[in-house]
């Protein structure tokens, strides 16, 4: 079940660098909001803050809140794991497990933990895959090493891999960064099928992408929000004179 | 090397402002440069190999004649006899080697995880404490030993030998795999870390899993390294020429015995030696072929 994300006074550091200023924006449930912005404004950063793996990297530093809809991901009795099952997240380069087949890839967020495997494995992996758009490909080849499937395949599989843990939110980090034009499109198609069931957040460096999947978009800068509305507004009206200097490629 | 055609050395000059055969000639002198290089590193490469075929060839060809199925399965006999074999070295020493293992793997395995993964002082420490233990000399080693355990146990014993060849070892696994888990891409981490996994497990069931060839290489060639070394028993497991009594007691190992051989006045145990030896290198030799074969991944796309 889709949940909002709200996030309030966010700040983020590395080190002594600031990366985000007071952030403060509602994600709506259920829509696909793309995150834009030149390199070094602080957008991945943003959706780190989110399933906390900012503090991950050595000098990350985290203060302010955010709500996965009641509920706040930074607290003293906050579980950062528990915070990761409900929020999925893909990277820029695919990272399909390399000791494990295209199946146990899927499931890793399943049989990796401790405690009991859920029994209908092979199932909750046919579902996930195909919510990915990849079960057609891989059906006949389950068994086989994840590191064999070409980029966009590998893409996706990790699409479907944070799927299968049946999160309420999916972070996308520049998914298509790395992939072709026809691998891009495929996993586009994908992130548009998943809006509804998902909150999606889809960090991109490519404005035309943002158009073709959002309902929602943000444009950052420097570590703050310029802009924050509807795609369709922002993009043929857009209010602050940076964001039209952006998205027409002045500059970014 | 490309070889140009003279229209193009002629374009090229013109561009450069220069004559054509002021381009002509500097194209020569740098593939003479290029030809010089290239005996240089063969020549380099030919030297480096000739002493480890050499010493093949000589303990091969000394060892060769002593070696048959009874030196394998006989205990040594008085001089004079013959048949005699060195069974208790070669099996000692597979005793040595494993006690060494029982603890240097384990030990060295998980220290190395932590410091990949650690960035404290305590980490840095550790590290250090490693590579001086790296540089320490054998038979320091061996006499560090004698007084820890030899001394006080009031006997020589397989546990003592054991014991200083686990000091050895474990700073071999250490520090190997702590470059083995470095080499994995921080990104496997970050996506078993994405997925909900904790941190621990995310290390040893991701991170590990895909460092496990070079981890294994490594622990098989301190494995072999080990092996080899004489002078840390000669204080602590001494020398048995009876298979042992116990692990609480003097054993023989391959090293020690073939040195005792090799320095004894008698012709045929110095061919006992020769044949020691071939036994030793042999086995190195297989167990580094072997950890390089079973070190390939699973998934190596050659």
């Amino acid at each position: 079940m889709a949940v909002p994300i709200r996030v309030e006074h966010l700040n983020a550091s590395f080190g002594a660098f600031q990366a985000l200023h007071d952030i403060t924006l509602t994600l709506p449930a259920g829509q696909v909001t793309a995150v834009i912005g030149p390199s070094g404004c602080g957008k991945s950063t943003f959706v780190r803050c989110i399933n906390r793996m900012h503090e991950e990297t050595p000098g990350g530093r985290v203060w302010g809140q955010i709500y996965l809809g009641d509920e706040p991901v930074y607290g003293p009795d906050v579980d950062p794991v528990q915070i990761r099952r409900r929020v999925g997240m893909v990277f820029q380069r695919p990272t399909p497990f390399p000791t494990m087949s295209i199946l146990g890839n899927v499931v890793a967020g399943l049989t990796l933990p401790l405690g009991r495997k859920p029994r209908d494995l092979e199932a909750i992996a046919e579902r996930s895959l195909r919510q990915a758009g990849l079960w057609d490909e891989v059906k006949d080849r389950l068994h086989q090493p994840a590191v064999g499937l070409s980029g966009g395949q590998q893409q996706r599989l990790c699409i479907a891999r944070a799927l299968a843990v049946e999160p309420e939110v999916l972070l996308l980090d520049e998914p298509c960064s790395s992939l072709d034009p026809i691998s891009t499109g495929k996993v586009e198609e994908t992130i548009m099928e998943l809006a509804g069931r998902y909150t999606v957040v889809l960090v991109t460096h490519n404005v035309q992408q943002a158009t073709r999947v959002s309902q929602m978009t943000a444009f950052f800068l420097l570590g703050r929000v310029i802009e924050f509305g509807p795609t369709a507004q922002l993009f043929t009206n857009p209010s602050h004179a940076e964001t039209e200097a952006y998205i027409t490629g002045r500059f970014g | 090397m490309v070889s140009e055609s003279v229209a193009t050395t002629h374009l090229r000059a013109r561009r450069l402002g220069l004559s054509a055969r002021r381009v002509e000639d500097q194209i020569r002198r740098r593939r003479m440069v290029d030809r010089f290089m290239r005996g240089l590193m063969l020549a380099s490469v030919v030297i480096v190999l000739i002493p480890l075929f050499s010493l093949l060839v000589y303990v091969g060809q000394s060892g060769l004649r002593g070696l048959s199925l009874s030196f394998f399965t006989n205990l040594p006999k008085p001089v004079g006899m013959a048949g005699g074999g060195m069974a208790n070295a070669i099996v000692g020493s597979m005793i040595l080697v494993g006690l060494a293992a029982l603890a240097g793997v384990p030990v060295g395995v998980l220290a190395g995880m932590f410091l990949a993964r650690s960035t404290s002082r305590l980490a840095d420490t550790v590290r250090f404490v490693a590579q001086v233990l790296n540089g320490i000399p054998s038979i320091v080693v061996g006499l560090a030993v004698y007084g820890l355990l030899v001394l006080p146990m009031q006997t020589y014993s397989a546990w003592a030998g054991g014991m200083a060849l686990a000091i050895i070892m474990i700073p071999l696994v250490t520090l190997n795999t702590e470059e083995m888990v470095r080499m994995v891409p921080r990104d496997l981490n970050e996506a078993a870390l994405a997925l909900g996994i904790p941190a621990w497990l995310a290390t040893l069931r991701v991170v590990v899993r895909a460092a496990l060839p070079g981890i294994l290489t490594g622990i098989m060639l301190a494995l072999a390294r080990v092996a080899g070394e004489t002078a840390p028993l000669l204080f602590t497991a001494l020398n048995n020429a009876f298979w042992h009594q116990g692990l609480s007691n003097p054993i023989a190992s391959l090293p020690v015995t073939i040195y005792t051989y090799a320095v004894s006045p008698y012709p045929e145990w110095h061919q006992q030696a020769w044949t020691g030896a071939l036994v030793l290198v042999g086995m190195v030799l297989v167990t580094n072929v072997l950890a390089r074969v079973l070190g390939r991944s699973r998934y190596d796309r050659r």
